[in-house]
């Protein structure tokens, strides 16, 4: 017996988890004394209402899909990477030494050569914790925490010792040559003749997420190797029996996790910053975990959650600016849906179930 | 390196590993009860922010100490709520309250006071005082065991010396009493213990009880030595104290053993920027690494192997 229609239970579900959440995130603006009605113009006005807004608001949502399609790809396999904030600092790495110590003549040559380097360095850093749950059973959750801060001192290491610019006081690398520039949309619509805000840092990696994500819909529900992982996921001992090897999807899946995060360095690595920071990616890789379960780890949701964060940051940005609500507001709002739409499903999903149910009845009657 | 800075990296080595050894046993009451907690960071900045708050506004770090207990016992609740009563994922949820408490506290901590997040520092009255316990002075001056005296052993506040006996009063519970064979025994078979006519809801509730107030006393603890809450003070204690746990691999008194390790560590990594042995440099970030490499050797099972409680991470279900 089907307990609720499949509309329901993708749609109606997180649309309703999501409600709560906002619910709850607009009594805090409320507790500490600000109007929500308020709050809620001005983040859409700082993040829609012009075209720098709506750059940031598509650079950050550009680093979401990135850390949501990786997050969703492990959940497939029942894995639960909180390690994309790790895999994404060291993508960051793997693309600024592509980017530092090849002169490259033009965009479209390194933008593919910087690609590669992110996507195995970032690989590279969840092989280890991949191996480890897949050989010794060591739960991947705890060490993939524990690499987000190992690499967070590595990366400091390497910047300390390597990269930063000597007598330079910042703990930055140099900039990155000219060749290495990837095209602002200022520069790619200039040509169309739409005018776009100048100093917007969304860039060609927005299109490049696209594609991500069409990628990742055909690897997940149109090849041999998404069904395996989805198979595992589904039930282990079933996809050992089918003849699947779980050692090398649990492997597998986290390689390309680990590859999707590293992928993220080319919009705040390269895009944005254009040489290596500290701490460059700003928590993003936590957000995709909220992103993917927003998403249902599905592309399409979760580019579109991807989208809402990148509206909630960008917008946050503006409210601690215009209404001195600190722009930590937007973490607590992350905190409630990864809540609402992970933890508290049951909360939604078993009065909707009893709901159908009933209505089903009465249908029959 | 003389005696006495030995003695003085000790001493500060109990210090850093107060508020470690206390979220680690709040962990361990938690785990132990099947219910995985990787909200301790979360439970540890909620409760550092409301002691902070509570003891600046009253003058008095032991009403810092409620608010704090409180505020780390409603995190503590909600985790029940989604975990247990809504057999949410733990992991899940212990994440979103990382996230909640992280943005909560400056958030609240903006609109009460105005000081981009943080509370006013608090003077020494309402900070823990250091005990010096008797004798302290007056043997300081005797050779060796002075210092040893009253340098490492005398001189700590009130909530360190309830961490050491914590330690014990963790072990007779958990293995002497009643209440901790059950405890123990719905981490591993929540249902043989459901058979028994024991409620594993009620079990695991009080699990995270003890937690919660265990995490409220170590974030009071932070408030208290850095004179007041900072945003993100915390800095992945709570995390520390989870690898702690591991290392421990779930028994009290090597958790004792391991959060001391990992206090030793942070406390050579405070006094010295970067240590020389010959030609080779042990860099900074690879001291402050060392808990985390540590604890992904311990759980790669190279060294001894750390069984977690078999049915950590799974709400229990009752069958129909």
């Amino acid at each position: 017996m089907t307990k609720m229609p499949k509309w329901a239970d993708a749609v109606l579900i997180p649309l309703i988890s999501i409600f709560l959440a906002f619910l709850l995130s607009g009594l805090v603006i409320m507790a500490i004394g600000k109007d929500p009605v308020v709050a809620i113009k001005t983040m859409v006005q700082g993040a829609f209402g012009s075209s720098n807004g709506i750059g940031y608001t598509l650079y950050y949502t550009t680093n979401f899909i990135f850390t949501g399609l990786s997050v969703a790809v492990a959940y497939h396999a029942r894995l639960f990477n909180i390690g994309s904030e790790g895999q994404a600092a060291l993508g960051g790495l793997g693309v600024a030494l592509v980017c530092l110590y090849v002169p490259w003549p033009h965009w479209a040559i390194a933008l593919p050569a910087a690609m590669i380097g992110g996507a195995l360095f970032g690989a590279a850093w969840a092989f280890i914790p991949a191996y480890l749950q897949a050989k010794r059973g060591s739960h991947i959750v705890i060490t993939t925490i524990m690499f987000n801060f190992i690499g967070s001192a590595l990366i400091g290491y390497i910047l300390l010792n390597y990269l930063k610019v000597p007598g330079s006081m910042s703990t930055e690398s140099t900039r990155f040559g000219a060749g290495a520039h990837l095209p602002t949309f200022h520069e790619m619509l200039a040509p169309l003749g739409i005018e776009f805000n100048k100093n917007a840092p969304v860039n060609v990696s927005f299109l490049i997420a696209l594609l991500a994500a069409v990628g990742f819909y055909f690897l997940i529900w149109r090849t041999r190797l998404g069904y395996e992982i989805r198979a595992y996921g589904q039930s282990e001992t079933a996809a050992k029996y089918a003849g699947i090897n779980p050692v090398r999807i649990v492997v597998i899946a986290m390689l390309i996790s680990g590859a999707l995060s590293g992928l993220m360095a080319i919009n705040n690595v390269m895009g944005e910053a254009e040489r290596l920071i500290d701490n460059a990616v700003e928590g993003a890789g936590f957000i995709g975990i909220a992103v993917a379960l927003m998403g249902r780890n599905h592309p399409i949701g979760i580019v579109l959650a991807a989208l809402l964060f990148g509206f909630l940051y960008q917008g946050g940005g503006e409210l601690s600016f215009w209404e001195s609500i600190p722009r930590e507001l937007v973490v607590v709002i992350q905190a409630l849906v990864i809540m609402f739409t992970g933890a508290l499903d049951n909360m939604v999903r078993a009065p909707l179930e009893k709901l159908f149910i009933a209505l089903n009845k009465k249908k029959e009657a | 390196m003389d005696y006495l800075t030995i003695i003085q990296i000790l001493d500060s080595t109990v210090r850093l590993a107060t508020p470690l050894l206390l979220t680690c046993l709040a962990g361990l009451f938690s785990e132990r009860a099947g219910v995985v907690d990787i909200g301790l960071e979360g439970k540890l900045l909620a409760a550092a922010f409301l002691a902070g708050a509570a003891a600046s506004v009253t003058g008095s770090i032991w009403i810092g100490l409620l608010a704090g207990v409180a505020g780390s016992l409603a995190f503590s609740m909600i985790h029940g709520l989604a975990s247990i009563t809504f057999k949410g994922d733990q992991l899940i949820s212990g994440v979103a309250l990382n996230f909640l408490a992280a943005g909560l506290t400056v958030v609240v901590g903006q609109s009460w006071f105005k000081l981009g997040g943080r509370t006013p520092s608090l003077p020494t009255e309402a900070r823990f005082g250091e005990w010096n316990l008797p004798f302290s002075d007056a043997l300081a001056d005797v050779p060796f065991i002075g210092p040893l005296y009253h340098e490492l052993i005398s001189g700590h506040t009130a909530l360190t010396y309830m961490a050491l006996l914590a330690v014990p009063l963790s072990w007779w519970v958990l293995y002497r009493t009643r209440f901790g064979l059950r405890l123990r025994a719905v981490g591993e078979n929540p249902s043989a213990v459901d058979t028994a006519g024991v409620s594993v809801v009620r079990l695991r509730f009080a699990a995270l009880v003890i937690a919660g107030v265990l995490c409220g006393m170590a974030g009071t603890y932070l408030a208290s030595l850095a004179a007041g809450f900072v945003k993100d003070m915390s800095a992945g204690r709570g995390y520390i104290a989870l690898a702690a746990l591991i290392f421990a691999k779930w028994r009290p008194w090597y958790a004792l053993s391991a959060t001391m390790l990992f206090g030793l560590l942070e406390a050579i990594g405070n006094r010295y920027q970067s240590i020389t042995m010959g030609d080779f440099t042990i860099p900074v970030q690879f001291m402050q690494a060392l808990p985390y490499i540590l604890t992904v050797i311990i759980l790669a099972g190279f060294v001894g192997k750390a069984i977690p409680p078999r049915a950590g991470g799974t709400p229990y279900v009752k069958e129909r």
